[in-house]
């Protein structure tokens, strides 16, 4: 979907369709996407929710759960088919060479363990090193993302740290095996605004020191525009429009996208009315007819209720939306 | 932005809000404070030889609001801003102060006389999943205020009320047949608000009424809200931590941090010329997709525990401006030029002569510091 042939991919997704069984008949919710993720890229994954985006991070994780299944496309991790691994040859790729940041750091660190120990067990888990030299590595890392006392911190409860300092440790937690590919999920959303802005730069400072590349999760046009190199617009399961984030942001060309960065209230602005799109993203189990935006989309015309578009190049990224067929790439 | 009345209550810096507009404001709070309790049990305490811990969540208030305004009130988790909206809508028992809704003192009154006023001021919630009950048609949902307040007479009435109320907020009459699962998010949000109008209320609290919704989605609540209140008149406490939806929103902006306002005033004024350091903090760190500050430095630090807030000016640990006097003195609300009032020793300490501390006459309770 994009041109990236310079460098060979960290991460290939392939035609990935995620499906889940119901009493009434199989659901779609991810349905036929594909992007690359270049070695130390960090791609702006972002939608409303029940667009697909964290599901996609769910699987690229092998965390997906049944019902969930991956019934179409493959996923390649440094060439290597990842989709189809056996549990335990995947739960050794996770951690050490694929990290993941959740939402909400409370539920993501356990309450019973100290953050010594759940750093300590990652870090030997994935790397043969002894128990003093794991334990300097995480105090190394504490003080790495920013907590302050880390040799005396280390030996604290989660409950004893702040969200912020919470969301620290669970970065830590991420990149203490030096993956080189971190899924982070609405990583700040729990957290405060100015809190955030902190977590943000964090986590872009760590990948770039570490080389990893990240796939960002959020609701939060904002939040990509301030960290992604490129971003992705899902909407009902499929990729609408995927490109160099400035371009996305300044220009984009989905009457989703558009409609999208319009409705985003701004400081100053003084609009008397916000643009809205009007109606709901569709439900899975009623989907329209073609695009799955046609019947919010003010441009539908006859082709958009007939087909789903298929994704056509424009200037660094992609974009799936019939207005944009045939015209010259 | 429509800022009409707000005249009489800029007018001059050093007028104090109890003055200029006791006249026209439909809700006046006034040193309004919440205590909670949270100390352990007495036996625990002899034991561990502890005294009484107590949260000061909302810590002398005072705040005036235009009949047909919007005031916003912002901060970060944790401020006292879903407190004060308890307060006003009488969830919560004010400790000390007072509120004042169109003329009445509502901490004073008997909760039997009270019962006028809740028709009067109604909420919008935050998690429209949370807030209506899954088990009732949408149309008993609205219709339960209309019967507990007695407006309408009769069952046909009180559907043609319902079906009225529902296309209203952009629904249609035959949704009041559906129950709330067969609604988006935005579509209860919209339920909601039909809800809470019902009544025919003139003042609206509505915490965080837009947090839990997609941005698409909540382009179209808030315009309906301000189509709702022009159309109405409804006067609007809005609770944000959202600065860019309470600029579209708001007439008058409060900012508070750790129970007390840090700055007050007109919207405009506020976000075009933010003085508080943590008011200029907050606009700060909004996320700016425009990208014109992608390589901004973040600032540093975070909200400290409010059961043992710094001594001084409870901002000083995170404040770039912080003085000795800061650490040693809580700065009060001082007037400022524009309408605006700031409580920062370092904003208003400069030309100290020129403002004096706002409303502190009408706040005694506010003054008073110290609890064990």
């Amino acid at each position: 979907m994009t041109a990236q042939s310079n460098t060979s991919p960290l991460l290939a997704v392939r035609d990935l369709s995620i499906c889940f069984d119901t009493r009434h008949g199989p659901l779609r919710a991810v349905d036929g996407i594909t992007f690359d993720l270049a070695p130390g890229e960090i791609l702006g994954m972002v939608g409303e929710s029940g667009a697909g985006k964290s599901l996609t991070g769910t699987a690229i994780t092998g965390l997906l759960e049944r019902p969930g299944r991956i019934d179409r496309g493959e996923i390649r991790f440094e060439g290597q088919r990842i989709d189809n691994l056996p549990a335990e040859a995947m739960r050794r790729l996770r951690g050490r060479k694929i990290g993941a940041i959740f939402q909400d750091p409370l539920t993501s660190l356990n309450p019973l363990m100290t953050v010594g120990q759940q750093l300590i067990q990652t870090i030997r888990t994935h790397m043969n090193l002894s128990r003093e030299a794991a334990r300097r590595r995480a105090i190394e890392f504490l003080s790495e993302v920013g907590i302050p006392a880390p040799d005396a911190r280390i030996d604290q409860y989660p409950h004893q740290f702040s969200g912020g300092m919470r969301q620290r440790v669970v970065i830590a937690l991420a990149l203490c095996a030096e993956p080189s590919l971190v899924i982070a999920d609405e990583p700040t959303t729990a957290l405060d605004v100015s809190i955030q802005a902190q977590i943000l730069d964090l986590l872009k400072r760590m990948c770039r020191e570490h080389g990893a590349a990240v796939i960002l999760v959020t609701h939060d046009m904002g939040v990509i525009a301030e960290t992604a190199d490129r971003v992705a617009v899902m909407y009902s399961g499929r990729v609408v429009e995927i490109g160099p984030v400035e371009k996305v942001v300044r220009a984009p060309h989905h009457p989703y996208t558009k409609g999208l960065m319009q409705s985003i209230p701004r400081i100053g602005s003084n609009a008397e009315r916000l643009t809205q799109i009007d109606g709901a993203m569709p439900r899975l189990t009623d989907l329209p007819e073609g695009c799955a935006f046609h019947p919010r989309c003010p441009r539908a015309f006859d082709a958009c209720r007939a087909a789903k578009p298929a994704p056509v190049p424009v200037e660094g990224g992609a974009v799936a939306c019939h207005l944009y067929q045939g015209e010259p790439a | 932005m429509t800022v009409a009345s707000t005249s009489s209550t800029s007018a001059s810096p050093s007028a104090s809000p109890a003055t200029s507009a006791s006249g026209e404001s439909l809700l006046s709070l006034r040193g309004l404070s919440k205590t909670f309790d949270l100390s352990p049990p007495l036996l625990n305490r002899m034991i561990e030889r502890k005294g009484k811990s107590f949260l000061r969540a909302v810590d002398g208030l005072d705040i005036d609001i235009p009949r047909g305004t919007t005031f916003s009130l912002v901060g970060e988790s944790g401020c006292g801003k879903s407190t004060v909206a308890k307060l006003v809508v009488g969830l919560h028992a004010a400790t000390r102060g007072k509120i004042r809704f169109d003329g009445t003192d509502l901490t004073g009154l008997h909760a039997s006389a009270r019962g006028a006023y809740r028709q009067r001021i109604q909420m919008i919630f935050q998690d429209p999943y949370a807030s209506l009950n899954p088990r009732w048609r949408v149309r008993d949902i609205i219709a339960e205020p209309l019967r507990s307040f007695s407006i309408t007479s009769g069952r046909a009435e009180e559907q043609r009320e319902v079906g009225r109320l529902l296309e209203m907020v952009g629904l249609s009459a035959q949704d009041g047949d559906k129950f709330p699962h067969q609604f988006s998010g935005g579509q209860r949000q919209r339920i909601s608000i039909a809800r809470a109008i019902s009544s025919k209320p003139d003042f609206l609290v509505c915490d965080e009424p837009t947090s839990a919704l997609d941005v698409s989605v909540q382009s179209q609540v808030l315009n309906l809200m301000r189509d709702l209140q022009a159309e109405l008149g409804l006067t609007y406490l809005f609770i944000s931590h959202d600065l860019a939806v309470v600029d579209f929103m708001s007439d008058y902006v409060g900012v508070m941090y750790l129970g007390r306002l840090v700055e007050a005033g007109p919207a405009q004024r506020i976000f075009e010329a933010p003085e508080h350091p943590y008011t200029r903090l907050l606009m700060d760190t909004v996320p700016d997709i425009t990208m014109a500050r992608r390589d901004r430095v973040p600032v540093t630090g975070e909200v400290p525990n409010p059961i043992t807030p710094p001594p001084g000016c409870s901002f000083n640990p995170r404040c770039p401006l912080a003085s000795d006097i800061c650490r040693a003195q809580s700065p009060e609300l001082v007037a400022r030029e524009g309408g605006t009032r700031v409580a920062c020793h370092a904003v208003t300490g400069a030309d100290g002569s020129s403002g004096r501390p706002a409303g502190a006459a009408h706040s005694p309770g506010a003054r008073a510091r110290g609890v064990a």
